[in-house]
């Protein structure tokens, strides 16, 4: 077991649930979600920990109907070479909501935007929850909720005449994206590639 | 006494004999013209799309066939060439994309996916291009090999080879979207989009 989750329990206590090793080997550890800022918070930045990397943000929900949704978190601390899997239970029939890890990892943005389109779970704080895979106007539900019929909950007719009278410009800003909007979000070695001309021109 | 001749009456033939000749030797010269350079359009979103990738490459080398242009503007394309699934995301770009191509203007639906929705019959994805555009040719296949592409190519120019200048209803690819925006009536769209094989085993409604 990751030497980690000791780490965990040792300072968060109670907010940290169940750990197990799951069978490709990797740690899995339960975090109670009123916490779950605080605890990423802590993995991102003690020094001993590192796990500086967000690989991937994904839920899971269950066929048993009494069970909790997850959302999983895998992290990754690229220095030490060493992975976690981070679980928050929701119950079901309350709120869908967690707190967004965006403000610690820039790249979960996209990440819990798909949660939130396939699953309908909240992320408090992000700054632009939208759908990511279905377009914006999509009415059907959230799709890879287990009550989410496989087909859809309208008929084919109806989803046609919803497509094909969809503006394909509407979803997509028409803004390009400009290295300088984001210079000041940059890390400071890609600051330095940058400014040796390694990608392009500097922003002054 | 002298027998009067009618001008259009001609050597005891019907009244219409010469225009008839006229109409078919345009429309021969017409059609050749047409089927032996058709410039394809490709839509290529999934694995048909790297047979489509195969089939114009060296070794089937639809060039051969008179493609050999492939055309990646739908403004100066003949034949548009779905290969691969559709998802309802892509609906109105196809639609969109086939408004955009002049007239005269055929569609081939490469594969399984795109000609019926395929092994994909779920909540994403057109249950066949027919609901979007109308379709000339459909070549089956998951994905098709070259050959069958091929084959359904020649298929098309058969069809071409068939069509007439001066019959008023040759093509009926001219097809608006009517008031609510379909190409098809809803009933026609879920009749083709019902379910089949394995897929019946499922349910629409929770």
């Amino acid at each position: 077991m990751n030497p980690t989750v000791s780490a965990l329990q040792a300072t968060f206590g109670t907010a940290i649930g169940r750990a197990q090793v799951a069978r490709d080997g990797e740690t899995v550890v339960a975090v109670a979600p009123s916490r779950l800022l605080e605890v990423m918070r802590w993995l991102k930045e003690t020094p001993d920990q590192t796990y500086d990397y967000l690989v991937d943000v994904t839920a899971v929900e269950y066929r048993d109907r009494e069970r909790p949704l997850e959302v999983v978190y895998f992290l990754r601390s690229l220095g030490r070479r060493v992975d976690l899997r981070v679980k928050v239970e929701l119950d079901a029939a309350a709120e869908l909501a967690v707190d967004s890890v965006w403000g610690l990892w820039r790249g979960a943005d996209w990440l819990e935007r798909e949660v939130f389109d396939m699953f309908g779970i909240t992320f408090r704080g992000h700054p632009d929850l939208r759908r990511i895979l279905m377009w914006e106007t999509y009415a059907e539900g959230y799709p890879l909720r287990k009550d989410f019929p496989l087909r859809g909950r309208f008929s084919r007719a109806e989803q046609v005449r919803q497509a094909l009278n969809a503006n394909p410009e509407a979803h997509y800003s028409l803004d390009e994206l400009s290295i300088a909007d984001a210079w000041g979000d940059l890390p400071d070695d890609m600051r330095e590639r940058l400014r040796r001309g390694e990608r392009g021109t500097l922003p002054e | 006494m002298k027998r009067v001749v009618a001008s259009t009456e001609v050597a005891g033939q019907s009244p219409n004999y010469l225009l008839a000749k006229f109409q078919h030797l345009v429309d021969w010269a017409v059609n050749a013209s047409r089927a032996n350079s058709l410039w394809p359009m490709p839509f290529g979103t999934a694995c048909c799309a790297i047979e489509f990738m195969a089939t114009a490459a060296s070794r089937y080398d639809f060039a051969r066939f008179g493609m050999e242009r492939q055309a990646f503007s739908p403004r100066q394309a003949d034949v548009l060439i779905c290969a691969g699934r559709l998802p309802f995301k892509l609906a109105p770009v196809i639609r969109r994309i086939y408004d955009q191509m002049p007239q005269p203007k055929w569609v081939i639906s490469m594969g399984a996916c795109a000609s019926t929705g395929g092994i994909f019959d779920n909540y994403a994805m057109v249950q066949g291009i027919d609901t979007i555009v109308p379709v000339d040719v459909y070549v089956p296949g998951c994905p098709p090999r070259p050959e069958g592409l091929l084959y359904g190519v020649l298929m098309l120019h058969k069809k071409i080879r068939g069509e007439s200048l001066f019959d008023a209803e040759r093509r009926r690819d001219e097809q608006p979207l009517d008031e609510k925006g379909l190409r098809l009536s809803p009933a026609e769209i879920d009749e083709v989009s019902e379910p089949f094989g394995n897929s019946v085993h499922q349910f629409r409604s929770a």
